[in-house]
């Protein structure tokens, strides 16, 4: 049987997570399809039959898919999902939002977070905040997941052709109506695919100093900013740049860590990262427990030294 | 109107849990529980609904071991008015519980369901959702602002890159994420007045519902631990390692 992958897309093209998605559905046997819902995605459902490793792309088109409303999305997914042994979401806001739907209307158990795949049926997930891998085998017939993407690589972008099928798109539910967005616009990758991140914690002490202080090291090494918990509490940095157990779950080449004291929750989130630096004032703060590289500094003088020193 | 909000018994945020030597899970004996996080905001702010004159009566929900009573008694703490338990010993999976909620749901024909996006514990963030699926109504999870009127709400949804605006006919569920309040702290005369109000004990077959387990664990096993590196005595040095002996820069 075969696998699809929902994918994460802005009707244009396909996001990130939607690559790591297609990696972990290759790894649970059998053909990879991926569904694009969207209004006008042609665009992305051009790019997905792009995807290395991707046997048929299915588009669904229809206004009422602009903005990717769960009920929608799981509607259509249902419409298709008999014909799969496995149903596939990135652990997205976007992934988790609609997966745990349509497992419910299967009568199915969602395997959520997933970070490695043993065998078809049996998958690893972290549970409390990452202290503890779980290894789950599901009893059902169809698997509903979701993929943590730090877990799996993405697929290439390129190399794939494969056909594009038109779907008879569901009907709209008509109980929830988009209203509108404030999606913040920047130049910096972003925080789930960044090969570099910066985050400030607690000892930032406003969002003006946030801002000054990382801000330039982030534009001199192209990456993206993120924030602990505590720096997110206190209004110094937005909500969506949280990493941590319930923020984003985040492992970059590069994580420096400025003015964060290293709480489980946030070590949850970053732990995964190939080369963690740590720049905290105390010397006993926790994330210099897994830091690759630690600077007991205070921050508001090396974080100017550390841009000037990469020129 | 009516709001219902499931809450859930985990180990206190603060408790860094250890896996059991054998590998069937982890030591939950003797630590400190508490309500889910996530829940405790979700009470609060059924309770400032009702403050506002916008709802009539909050009910919460646990489904568990009989130490979930506690958990229902801070509920009702921090302003519930009665409690529902579902008692039952046997392990509760997201889709049970959302089963078990379904069935409360139409006993009871709350105008709203509020629940916590996810539980600490294991993390799985599936049962708002799953429970709006089972009872064919509309979601908005992750909710970082709800204004309620009396035949619709709007919620203000975290999502990636920053937030979205939904408008829900009702009944509707909504998950809450963690910046929609901040629960207050609960006090003595509060809990006093809580010990008196009702809780009413249900048993799973009560509600016809089967809880059988979808997944089974095979094991739980540590992650793999990360040691700490090396402390670097300058930012010169940092930056020679980063470029050198790490190339990420």
């Amino acid at each position: 049987m075969a696998s699809l992958v929902i994918a994460e897309h802005d009707n244009a093209t396909v996001k990130g997570a939607t690559l790591n998605t297609v990696t972990a559905a290759l790894k649970c046997g059998g053909d990879v399809h991926v569904l694009i819902a969207g209004s006008n995605a042609g665009g992305a459902a051009a790019a997905a039959a792009q995807i290395a490793g991707v046997a048929k792309v299915l588009h669904a088109d229809a206004a009422y898919f602009e903005h990717g409303l769960a009920e929608n999305i799981a509607a259509q997914v249902l419409a298709i999902a008999k014909d799969y042994s496995h149903l596939l979401f990135p652990a997205t806001a976007a992934g988790k939002n609609v997966a745990p739907r349509v497992a419910a209307k299967l009568d199915v158990g969602q395997i959520s977070d997933i970070t490695k795949v043993d065998a078809a049926d049996t998958f690893e997930r972290p549970i409390y905040a990452g202290n503890a891998i779980a290894t789950v085998q599901s009893l059902d017939a169809i698997k509903v997941i979701t993929v943590r993407t730090t877990g799996f690589d993405p697929a290439a972008t390129t190399g794939g052709s494969a056909s594009i099928d038109t779907l008879a798109s569901v009907a709209d539910s008509g109980k929830s109506v988009f209203v509108g967005s404030e999606i913040a616009k920047n130049d910096r990758p972003e925080l789930t695919a960044a090969k570099i991140i910066v985050s400030g914690g607690r000892a930032m002490g406003s969002s003006e100093k946030f801002n000054e202080v990382l801000t330039p090291l982030a534009d001199k090494l192209g990456a993206a900013l993120g924030a602990s918990r505590a720096a997110v509490d206190a209004g110094y940095a937005p909500n969506d740049w949280q990493v941590g157990q319930t923020g984003k779950i985040v492992a970059p080449q590069l994580y420096i860590a400025a003015g964060i004291s290293g709480a489980i929750q946030h070590l949850a989130g970053m732990k995964d990262s190939k080369v963690i630096v740590a720049i905290n004032k105390d010397e006993e703060a926790p994330i210099f427990s897994v830091a690759d590289y630690g600077l007991v500094a205070d921050l508001f003088v090396a974080v100017p030294e550390l841009v000037k020193a990469l020129g | 109107m009516k709001v219902l909000v499931p809450v859930k018994r985990v180990v206190d945020y603060n408790v860094k849990v250890r896996v059991k030597s054998d590998g069937t899970g982890v030591d939950i004996a003797n630590v400190k529980m508490s309500m889910n996080p996530f829940d405790e905001i979700a009470i609060e702010e059924a309770v400032r609904l009702k403050e506002k004159g916008l709802v009539t009566e909050v009910i919460a929900v646990s489904c568990g071991v009989t130490q979930c009573q506690e958990t229902l008694r801070t509920a009702m703490a921090i302003g519930a008015d009665r409690a529902i338990l579902v008692e039952t010993s046997d392990e509760l999976q997201p889709l049970a519980v959302a089963k078990l909620l379904k069935a409360l749901l139409d006993k009871e024909q709350p105008g709203l369901v509020i629940l916590g996006k996810q539980a600490i514990d294991d993390d799985c963030n599936q049962t708002g959702q799953m429970l709006a699926a089972l009872a064919d109504l509309p979601q908005a999870t992750f909710a970082s602002k709800v204004e309620l009127t009396a035949d619709a709400v709007s919620v203000t949804r975290e999502v990636d890159g920053g937030a979205e605006t939904l408008k829900l006919t009702l009944p509707a569920i909504i998950t809450t994420d963690l910046r929609l309040n901040e629960p207050r702290y609960v006090t003595l005369p509060n809990i006093m007045k809580a010990k008196k109000k009702p809780m009413e004990v249900l048993k799973p077959s009560d509600l016809g519902v089967d809880v059988k387990a979808h997944l089974k664990v095979l094991k739980v096993s540590e992650p793999p631990k990360r040691s700490a590196g090396i402390k670097v005595p300058d930012v010169a040095t940092l930056v020679s390692k980063l470029k050198n002996d790490a190339k990420v820069i």
